[in-house]
């Protein structure tokens, strides 16, 4: 039996397809202006019995291409502990939100965070200010973490903050220092996040942010448990999302 | 919204309302209510009365108003369920709770108040700058609370624009506070009378305390059938009951809900219910939802939830306690009245841990798989106290999920999620 997953996020689509409840393909693509195109062309790469959806454009793409629609939030908690049995919470941050999630027995979701409205803290603030840097995403990282600390960002908020960083490089403020600084920034308050509802190790990191190098290395020195980031960390939201396909169909 | 065949305006103009914004409003409230609550499934046909009363809220209510003062009445305009509705009506007025529920004429509120006031102040003032409120301008005196200190100094100014008055009411509730509350209670009294030219008697003021109680009875039936599994009727339209009991006609309103009563009492001894059996039942706790405020029970009910109770000002704490009926003077029934009134538990008190307790027990009491706790974002006293309800919620065993927003409807999609990861968790 072959299942798909989508996750249909404010920045990527992803896909996984499962055959009898084993990865057989996975693929990401850009969301863009028309999220819902790229998943169509997801959903006609081949026949499938099941489907189930999850990400901002659930909703859309359960009346768009059927099957059942079910929250980022409950999908991460299926696919990180199915990649890792003993896993007890997930931190997930996406382009436009992050979640904190607390787990109990087989991934059952017992409590969780996630930001209210603005996108701060989250793969958008980190694009917005690598581009005030004149960096890349992976130049931003990198010079993260070859600083060796990093400049107090006050701000969270993502227009703020690009102000607060227009005004260091104008300081004349390292460049590497402020990466540093800033990743250092969402790092705390993520810490905060998973402190409040009492995330206990193992912690999976995905979503698309766990894919920086320099955020996985703060979360791991700042949170007390082991940090695991699974190989293609973007797609456990879509892969939770086919294992619940496949768990409906079974 | 306006009544069919009916020509409203003249009455709207003579009143002052600014005529194409009020259109505009009307207009926007009309879609939101067929959108919202005209798309439910299954609803008890009791409701039909309340679709009427909302499809002329601005119509043939404000004609009921209208002619009662051109024939000598007086209406008082109200914020806050802590100003007594039988004291107003024991004088002779009407009492309408004017509804601040909707973004309205921010531009020129921000002008006044600053951006970061919560919402329901911010449309308090936006109705009256914006002038679109008929009940506001109907309204021969409005009268003001000192619940927190952002309504506090928003009715200064306020009070620049129409004729006010502010009751304070204390913040803790030792007698001496009771004592207070009552002192300012007989000098609301005397505020009432030099409006009205009518005194508040002891006769009057009886039948007033049974009126408003069986109002408050007829609201606790409908709410009590909510306990069922099924539940017989949806959050969404009880709490639109509860918005509305505030201005509506009280005989009548109070004969209408317990014929609501009757039909839902009858529902739930068939097994009828507007969510399937076992659907996730939430209860929700926190800042008042006033009319045209329905988000957060649209986001729930619309994820396949349903809202079994309300732990708030528009909600439980509006009717749950009834005022002692068995006094005879004056002065044993000003005791009753500020003893009841320092009874409602909202925030603004401190300590106010009955709130705690009305939670835990609200939620057993209507069978509850979960808890919301609701804060307009701005408003101080929800907000720090939400720290202690999700304490509470969580040591009672039962999953708490805290919201902050406002009217807006920009976090509609991430609430959602939320709302959904918990009705999914639950």
């Amino acid at each position: 039996m072959r299942v798909l997953g989508l996750d249909i996020g404010s920045r990527s689509v992803d896909a996984v397809w499962l055959d009898d409840g084993r990865i057989v393909d996975w693929a990401v693509a850009d969301s863009g202006f028309d999220p819902g195109s790229a998943a169509a062309i997801f959903v006609d790469r081949g026949a499938h019995d099941a489907i189930v959806s999850t990400g901002y454009g659930r909703h859309a793409a359960r009346e768009r291409f059927g099957g059942t629609a079910i929250t980022e939030i409950t999908a991460y908690g299926i696919g990180a502990a199915a990649l890792h049995p003993d896993v007890a919470s997930v931190l997930d941050i996406g382009g436009q939100d992050t979640k904190v999630i607390s787990l109990g027995s087989a991934g059952k979701v017992t409590d969780f965070e996630m930001n209210d409205k603005c996108a701060a803290g989250t793969g958008k603030f980190l694009e917005v200010m690598a581009r005030a840097l004149g960096f890349t995403l992976e130049e931003m990282a990198a010079a993260a973490l070859a600083a060796k600390s990093g400049v107090v960002i006050s701000s969270m908020c993502t227009v703020f903050a690009e102000s607060e960083v227009t005004g260091l490089v104008h300081r004349g403020e390292d460049r590497g220092r402020i990466a540093r600084g800033l990743h250092e920034s969402i790092v705390t308050r993520t810490l905060g996040s998973l402190r409040r509802i009492g995330a206990k190790g193992p912690l999976v990191f995905a979503g698309g942010v766990a894919k920086n190098p320099a955020m996985v290395e703060l979360v791991a020195k700042g949170f007390d448990g082991a940090v695991l980031v699974p190989a293609e960390a973007q797609t456990v939201g879509a892969f939770g999302a086919a294992l619940c396909a496949a768990r409906s169909e079974a | 919204m306006a009544g069919e065949g009916v020509d409203y305006r003249p009455m709207w103009a003579e009143l002052g309302l600014d005529l194409p914004m009020h259109d505009a409003l009307l207009e926007a409230v009309g879609g939101m209510y067929g959108q919202t609550f005209m798309t439910q499934a299954n609803r008890p046909e009791g409701m039909g009365y309340l679709d009427f009363v909302m499809s002329e809220v601005h119509g043939l209510r404000i004609k009921e108003l209208d002619d009662f003062r051109k024939s000598g009445g007086k209406v008082v305009g109200t914020y806050c369920l802590y100003v007594p509705e039988e004291l107003i009506r024991a004088a002779g007025a009407w009492s309408v709770g004017i509804c601040a529920g909707a973004e309205w004429a921010y531009d020129q509120v921000e002008q006044i108040l600053p951006r970061n006031t919560c919402a329901l102040i911010k449309s308090m003032m936006g109705f009256k700058l914006g002038k679109v409120c008929p009940y506001l301008e109907e309204a021969d005196l409005l009268v003001g609370e000192t619940t927190c200190d952002g309504k506090k100094k928003a009715y200064e100014e306020l009070g620049k624009l129409q004729n006010m008055y502010v009751m304070e009411l204390p913040q803790m509730k030792r007698a001496k506070d009771v004592a207070f509350w009552r002192s300012e209670l007989v000098d609301l009294i005397a505020k009432l009378e030099a409006l009205t030219g009518k005194k508040v008697t002891a006769e009057s003021l009886k039948a007033s305390i049974k009126e408003v109680n069986d109002k408050r009875r007829a609201l606790q039936r409908v709410n009590a059938a909510r306990a069922a599994d099924p539940a017989p009727i949806s959050g969404l339209d009880s709490l639109l009951a509860v918005q509305v009991a505030f201005y509506d006609d009280v005989p009548r309103f109070t004969q209408m809900m317990n014929a609501l009563a009757d039909e839902l009492e009858a529902r739930v001894a068939d097994g009828v219910g507007v969510a399937p059996t076992g659907a996730k039942r939430v209860l929700i706790t926190g800042t008042p939802m006033a009319l045209p405020n329905w988000k957060l029970h649209q986001i729930v009910e619309t994820a396949g939830g349903v809202v079994v109770g309300e732990e708030m000002c528009t909600g439980s704490r509006y009717f749950e306690k009834l005022v002692n009926e068995d006094a005879s003077t004056l002065d044993e029934m000003l005791d009753d009245l500020a003893a009841k009134y320092l009874d409602i538990n909202c925030a603004c008190f401190t300590p106010n841990e009955g709130r705690l307790d009305d939670v835990v027990r609200m939620a057993r009491n209507l069978k509850a798989d979960g808890v919301i706790d609701y804060s307009l974002q701005f408003c101080g006293t929800y907000q720090i106290e939400s720290t202690a309800v999700q304490k509470t919620v969580h040591d009672a065993g039962l999953p708490v999920l805290s919201i902050d927003t406002d009217y807006s409807a920009e976090d509609v999609g991430q609430l959602s999620t939320r709302v959904e990861a918990f009705l999914e968790m639950l």
